[in-house]
Order: C-alpha cells, then structure tokens, then sequence
C-alpha cells in the first residue's frame, strides 16, 4: 500500500479544484455542482463548500446523482442498494460541473452523463476528478480537471478515504485488497490496516 | 446484493432481508417517476412476457408500465382470443412464448401453484401476478409498502384483513409479508368464509368487523370474489353489505383515525362504501401509485440474476 496523497497535500488538492473551477466560471451564475452517488459526494461537497468560500456565492446550485440505474453492466453486477438522486433545479441551459472521486473506465462518467441528461439538456458538462487513473480507460473520456495524475494497473486499487466517512484524509494504491474490505462502504474498512 | 431467490413465487420464499431490499429499492424507483422523464435505460436488453390466463386490469398495467419505466421490451398474453381455447397446455405455450426470447415471465393463473410448476420446467425467471386463491406476493409488497410509508416501521402494528378471507390470495401474501414485518394480523369477516384452521399461520380470527376496526391501526378491506365461490356462502350481497361492509358510520365511531385499504377492484357498497373509499383515510390511490414502484423494484432486482446462454 502507498499513500499517494496524506491530508495536507489532499486539501491543498481540493484547493486548487476549488480555485481553477471559480477562475473559469467566476461567480457561478449559470454552474451547477453534482456528485456521483456514493463516493463522489464526499468530494463534491467539500469543493462545493469551498467554492461558495471562494467566490462568495453563497447560492451555488449543489445536487447529487445516483447512477445505478444507469449502469451497462445490471446483469453481472452484485446488485448494489441504489443511493439517492437529489438534483432541486434545472439543469436545463446550464453549465454542470459532474464530480467523482476516481476516475477508472469511464463507464461510470458515461453512466452519469445519461442519466443527467435525464434531467434536462445542460449546455455543457464538465468533469472532476480527484485522481485519474491514467492507461485505463475504456471510453473516451477525459477529466476537465484533476487532482492527481497516477498509472496503475489491472490488481491496483485507488482508494479515497474522508474524514467525515472514514475518519481521515488520504488517497492511497492498494496493490491487492483483503477479502474483507472489497465490498464497498463495509464498517471493516475503517479499522487501520 | 441480488435476493435469495431467482423467481419471485410467493411471500412465503422470502426472508426479511428480500423485502427490505424491495422496499429500499422501491424508494428509489419511486423518485424516478417523479421525474418529468419518468424513465429508465436499466433494463433496454431484456424481454418481458406479461401471460395472463385470469382477467386483470390493475395488475396487468401496472406491471407493463413498470418494465417499460425500466426500458424492457414487452410482449403481452392473455388467454382469451389465444390458442388456450384451442387446448394447448400451460408449458407449451409458455415454451413457445420463450422460444421468442424472452428473458422473464409474469404470470396470473386460475390455479393455485401453476407458477411453481412452471418454475420447474422453465429457465426464466417468473414473477407469480397472482395465482387462484394462492398467492399474489407483489401485491402484498405494496400494500406493506404502503403502510410503511404511512405508519413507519410495522413492528408491533395491527392490521385487520377484512371480508373473504377464503378465496382471496391477496389474504394470504398479505400475511405472509405482514407476519415477516413483525405486524399483528387479524382477519375478520363471515365464518363461511374464513378458511378452518387460519390461526396456524399466526392470526387473530374476529367474526365481527366493527371490533376488527376497533382493534387495528390499519383495515385492508378485501373484495368479495364471486367468481369463486361455487356454492351460496352468504344469503345476498345486500345483507353482507349490511353485516360486515364497512361504511363511514363505523369509521367515525371509532375513537381513533385508522387507515383504509383496497387491493382493487372495489365492489362499491358491499365490502366498502363508497364514502370510507374516496374519504382521506382512505390509501386506496397510493397503493396504485405505488404498485408500479414496486414491480420495478421486484423486476429490476431478478433481472440480476441472468443465467448466460451460449
């Protein structure tokens, strides 16, 4: 296991998101923020949070989508408990910022742009990632913005874990995960290994 | 995590852990029809048979537009007007209906356990819509649903089953899935049609309606069903009507607000009257609204479980 980014340099990450997002779209008139269901939306709020600080906006519209009804593997997956999808405006004419914490394959930034445009026609939409997993990908898709760049292969794992859920900062690679904390958001992984 | 079963039989074959995953499911299938598109891609690859060899008007929509909410493909039967009448049996035509490809196959029949035959000797997954006096498990996850939505957690709740007990398979699934649920269940209505020996199932039996409403917090009022009662079990409709339908004068008698339920189709004025069905104690749209939810829940979560074919 390697820590790839400790707490210290993870919020002076989320920092500089939060500064390149208000550089491009200043006061956030027309951008909207979402987060993909679950883990994307321990990232997004923070930034979220940050923005509003930065830009002094404090009426940025913040939404978050669940995109398991969206997935293109329903057949063979383990049938995950679908989260919540709370988007309380239109997105219709506007510029979406979409946020997830690892960006892997791309099927699931797919999956989410499906599934917003459910929502309306934005004008355009925008993707944040903390880390990108570089070589990996199955679609063509990019990040907009990114917190940190890392090539990995097939067995590794990039895990993400905040404060408010896990109980600290960190992103780290874990080269094979133990049995017990591959299923997601299981208590187990908490305890330190 | 998919459900413990491939075919959704019965209540009875599901444990606790099958009904909350519906129901938390359900929640979200709920907020998607709240959407203005009120549609889904999950399911765009599969095929559905809706194979109905009973009359149904409720069920049957509600099922055809929950798979098509989730973007399956559906094909509808129903036994009048198809080659049943010219006598082929229930495995060939299903098998012929399969041969089309289809992926899942929900089924209503006259008699009681046809779907578990069927599930034998077939490799689709079958959800049972209803099967003579039986079984009607998606029915019964409703009207929980239902209450749960309106009363919180069942635990510890009284819910009295009311009217024909006997011929009524949503009776049965009903307690099945409220006994699951840690509910009280009572059934009331007139002793010829309750069925000998109901208690075994873990229910309190009341010949008298007007202390069944008394004691629960909830009534799902049950439809009489002529259709199976081949012999007299009552002198006239007018005088069941009178002895143990429920009207708004019983209701307001009571010192307590309680819920009121109908699974459909109502017969206005004998079981129910038409001012306790339309009051707002009344869930009767609610559990239609959300019928839909959970048929896509229950179809959305089997779907999983696809075997591949080579």
């Amino acid at each position: 296991m390697k820590t790839l980014l400790d707490s210290t340099h993870l919020n002076i990450t989320l920092q500089r998101l939060a500064h390149q997002l208000v550089e491009n779209h200043l006061s956030f008139k027309d951008t909207v923020i979402i987060g993909i269901q679950p883990r994307g939306v321990f990232l997004s709020e923070r930034i979220a949070k940050l923005v509003k600080k930065i830009s002094g906006n404090k009426n940025i519209d913040y939404g978050v989508l669940d995109i398991t009804f969206y997935r293109d593997d329903v057949h063979n997956n383990n049938m995950p408990v679908p989260s919540h999808t709370d988007i309380a405006f239109s997105v219709e004419g506007k510029c979406v910022i979409l946020i997830d914490d690892v960006l892997y394959t791309g099927r699931t930034i797919r999956s989410a742009m499906d599934a917003l445009i459910d929502f309306g026609r934005p004008k355009k939409v925008e993707l944040l990632t903390l880390v990108n997993r570089r070589f990996s990908r199955e679609l063509p898709i990019e990040p907009d913005y990114c917190g940190y760049s890392v090539d990995t292969i097939l067995t590794q794992k990039v895990k993400v874990y905040w404060q408010e859920h896990d109980g600290k900062d960190e992103v780290v690679l874990v080269d094979k995960l133990p049995a017990v904390t591959q299923q997601e958001d299981a208590p187990a992984r908490k305890k330190k290994k | 995590m998919p459900l413990s079963v491939k075919h959704l039989l019965g209540i009875r074959e599901l444990n606790v852990q099958d009904i909350e995953q519906i129901f938390k499911t359900a929640d979200n299938f709920k907020q998607v029809l709240q959407r203005p598109i009120k549609k889904v891609p999950t399911l765009r690859d599969t095929t559905i048979a809706n194979v109905f060899f009973e009359n149904s008007t409720r069920t049957r929509l509600s099922f055809e537009l929950a798979e098509k909410r989730l973007g399956a493909d559906v094909i509808n039967f129903s036994a009048s007007g198809s080659s049943v009448s010219k006598g082929e049996t229930l495995i060939d035509t299903v098998n012929n209906i399969l041969a089309m490809k289809v992926d899942m196959v929900v089924m209503r029949h006259a008699a009681s356990g046809a779907p578990w035959f069927l599930a034998n000797h077939i490799d689709a997954s079958i959800v049972n819509a209803g099967d003579g006096t039986n079984e009607h498990p998606t029915q019964a996850l409703l009207d929980a649903y239902s209450m749960r939505e309106k009363l919180g957690s069942l635990k510890g709740k009284r819910i009295a089953l009311l009217g024909d007990i006997m011929h009524s398979r949503v009776a049965l699934s009903n307690i099945y899935c409220l006994n699951k649920l840690g509910a009280e269940v009572m059934v009331a209505g007139p002793p010829t049609l309750i069925p000998k020996h109901i208690e075994a199932l873990g229910v309190k039996v009341e010949y008298n309606v007007k202390k069944a409403l008394e004691w629960c917090n909830v009534a799902n009022v049950l439809r009489i069903q002529l259709e199976r009662q081949h012999k007299p079990l009552f002198s006239t409709l007018r005088e069941y009507a009178l002895y143990y339908g429920v009207n708004k004068d019983m209701l307001d008698s009571l010192k307590k607000d309680i819920v009121i339920m109908h699974p459909g189709p109502i017969n206005r004025g004998v079981e129910i009257n038409s001012d306790v069905a339309d009051s707002n104690q009344s869930i009767i749209l609610d559990q239609v609204e959300n019928g839909v939810a959970i048929r896509m829940a229950v179809i959305y979560l089997l779907s999983g479980k696809r075997e591949v074919v080579e």
